[in-house]
């Protein structure tokens, strides 16, 4: 099985810990993981901003890079959800489809390609975990609070077979970041309020520790924990699954 | 001005969008209760859309089907084809009684149409009989919520309204002297009108009869109580069975306030003896989105308002700051349709996380049709958006990887050297509120370059 590691943008040039995680991760479970290296992006800024057109070169990059591949993994839902989603803007062939339908975020290829039932790992902190939105109503990977249905949540599926880990209850459980793409610049305040609100919720429940999927809204996150001096640590969950420690 | 513009003025007073958060959450919560009481939730949401769906694609004929019936029943109808010619046919209609008092209960379309002001410009008395919009009245403003028009307000605002205008005791704050007073006050307002104006919830095409759903029966008392009842709606109001108002009225009060159903469900047929009944019926633009494939859906909306409820953004950002009548999810995906121009940012007023299409009782696709009018947005502004050139550079760059890679690393040097100051100015405004990631010393990439012979991978 030739697995494609995808490494969207922000993750390969801010946080690329998250992406190591998940290359070792995939590794440790027996994958041959192959990096192309003239990725980029897989286009959603300036989709989500109303350019769409703009965002078709990186598309076409995007399809040539990952085409060769059984699988194409990224730790990002919501970008993978975008290559699933909104590649209708390319002119459809084997290969864009390959694609579309052969990638996965990595909680959904751990769990339902992989089919793995344990980790081994150990992670003894109270853990808020943030939802993203695009994993929960994009990728469907949990149930929303507004749909009427049996609870379920693949991202804590996973977390829960970490050895210590202890999650806090929410008092909001999926609400938005406010991080948006284009949005948290152009609607800064909001956003920022937004944040805001979403770290203190964790905060008041009694996280040590916030993680979730996708690193933009961890990134949001981790930009208000920091700016207010919050001593509340930001984590992945892949780095949590791949034994992520604190200990100096 | 914008939406973030306004946005960013209403957010300066913490306390009260903290305040104004909380409440529109807790009527969200009180949603969830409700719906989950109802087993079979999402089975009534697949009927509702699907009824609605239907309506649509007939919708000609359940409009004659329903103008039909209506006339056989004993009302006038009328046919208005925008906001002025439902102006002026409610105008001709109370000129002709010679009516000069108006009471209106709830009514987001005479709203959308601006007739308060027309009337009020022609001589006639308009007093809206909704409390809530009643103190937007009296304040000279527009409602901030579709279902809770005065959700922007304290009862201390409240209090300080009716001082002014209704003589209430100054400083008075305790809800239910303040109902107390509205309720004398809109009594006397009863009694003396000379026609009562409705909305229309719900059309029904077999019967020629309409539904009309308050709390506080301020429907039924005005148009039982006057000689004329006008009852105004859009053309997207009918819904083809009676038993189909077995779906719509589960569904209504329960996504709406979290209540199992509304106080009042009134249901008008024909006129009482003596008296006159109007249905006037109004397009103003839905025949044109209807037009529209990717938005026609929007039409389905039932006005229930719990995507507003939802909305993270809406609750921070207050009604007042989207220009459009209907603020919030389901006014920004109508509001491009009306003109593109004026409310182009209300697209952009999301973060596009989904919330309002899993909270739409009729299933709406709001935020992918809000992705879709950004595109048209876009493409179709004339560019006053210096954001479309920032984008076209971004997707020259994301698609040239040599070139990624060197504004990467000249990014992340900068971002490492330059002092706060220079970083955290006015132009960046993600350093409002928030701290930019501490740059790696190497992209992944380069990390991945340095270090794959000993993970041992091939590439």
């Amino acid at each position: 099985m030739k697995v494609g590691l995808f490494v969207p943008c922000y993750v390969d040039q801010f946080y690329p810990q998250v992406a190591v995680a998940t290359l070792q991760l995939l590794e440790k479970l027996g994958c041959e993981v192959g990096f192309p290296l003239n990725q980029t992006c897989c286009g959603q800024p300036m989709a989500n901003a109303g350019c769409e057109k703009e965002s078709k070169a990186a598309a076409k990059l995007f399809v040539e890079n990952f085409k060769d591949f059984d699988y194409i993994v990224g730790a990002a839902p919501s970008c993978v959800g975008f290559v699933k989603e909104h590649y209708d803007i390319l002119e459809q062939n084997p290969d864009v489809s390959h694609v579309r339908t052969k990638i996965y975020d990595i909680t959904e290829f751990l769990l339902d390609i992989l089919k793995i039932t344990k980790i081994d790992a150990r992670f003894p902190y109270k853990v808020g975990f943030h939802q993203s939105c695009h994993a929960l109503r994009g990728m469907r990977m949990a149930q929303s609070s507004e749909i009427n249905g049996a609870s379920f949540s693949m991202q804590k599926q996973l977390l829960s077979m970490v050895d210590g880990l202890e999650f806090i209850e929410l008092d909001r459980t999926d609400e938005c970041c406010g991080f948006g793409g284009t949005f948290c610049v152009t609607e800064a305040a909001v956003s920022a309020k937004m944040g805001s609100d979403r770290v203190a919720d964790h905060e008041r429940n009694g996280a040590q520790v916030i993680t979730g999927g996708d690193v933009s809204c961890l990134m949001q996150l981790e930009g208000v924990i920091r700016r207010q001096n919050k001593n509340i640590k930001v984590v992945h969950l892949v780095e949590i699954l791949n034994g992520v420690s604190f200990e100096k | 001005m914008t939406h973030s513009e306004k946005a960013t003025r209403y957010i300066k007073d913490e306390a009260r969008v903290d305040w104004h958060d909380k409440a529109l959450w807790f009527v969200r919560q009180k949603r969830d209760i409700q719906t989950k009481k109802v087993p079979e939730w999402e089975t009534l949401r697949e009927l509702a859309s699907q009824i609605k769906a239907n309506v649509l694609s007939e919708l000609d004929t359940y409009l004659t089907q329903f103008e039909e019936n209506a006339i056989k029943n004993g009302v006038t109808v009328h046919w208005a084809k925008d906001a002025q010619e439902h102006n002026d046919i409610i105008l001709r209609i109370l000129n002709g009684k010679n009516a000069k008092k108006l009471v209106k209960s709830k009514s987001m379309l005479t709203e959308e149409c601006h007739l308060n002001s027309f009337l009020e410009k022609n001589g006639i008395e308009v007093v809206d009989t909704d409390l809530g919009e009643r103190i937007v009245q009296l304040r000279h403003e527009t409602p901030s919520h579709i279902v809770l028009p005065a959700i922007h307000l304290k009862k201390e605002d409240v209090g300080e309204t009716f001082h002014t205008h209704l003589g209430s005791e100054k400083g008075a704050k305790d809800p239910q002297y303040l109902t107390g007073v509205a309720r004398e006050h809109l009594r006397e307002k009863f009694l003396s009108a000379d026609a009562a104006l409705t909305g229309v919830n719900f059309a029904i095409a077999e019967t020629g009869g309409i539904t009309v759903c308050t709390n506080e029966g301020n429907a039924d008392l005005g148009a039982h109580l006057a000689p004329v009842h006008i009852a105004s709606m859009g053309i997207e109001k009918i819904i083809p069975r009676q038993s189909d108002l077995g779906v719509f009225l589960r569904m209504l009060a329960r996504n709406a306030t979290g209540q199992a159903i509304t106080t009042y469900s009134s249901h008008f047929l024909k006129p009482n003896n003596g008296q006159e009944m109007h249905f006037v019926i109004v397009d103003n633009g839905r025949t044109e989105q209807l037009g529209r494939v990717d938005f026609r859906k929007s039409l389905y909306c039932i006005r229930c308002g719990a995507c507003l409820n939802t909305c993270p953004v809406y609750r921070r950002s207050g009604g007042h700051s989207y220009s459009f009548t209907i603020p919030g999810p389901i006014g920004s995906i109508l509001s491009p349709g009306v003109d593109l121009k004026k409310y182009a940012s209300m697209a952009f007023a999301s973060t596009l996380c989904g919330s309002c299409s899993d909270v739409c009782p009729v299933k709406i696709d709001i935020h992918h049709q809000l992705y879709k009018w950004r595109q048209i947005i876009v493409n179709e502004s004339n560019s006053s958006f210096s954001k479309k050139q920032i984008m076209k550079a971004m997707g020259f760059l994301f698609s040239h990887p040599g070139l990624y890679r060197f504004a990467g690393k000249t990014g992340r040097k900068l971002v490492s050297s330059l002092p706060g100051f220079v970083l955290y100015n006015g132009l960046n405004t993600w350093g409002n509120g928030r701290e930019l990631p501490q740059p790696p010393a190497q992209s992944f990439r380069e990390w991945y370059l340095e270090n794959k012979h000993k993970t041992g991978n091939k590439l």
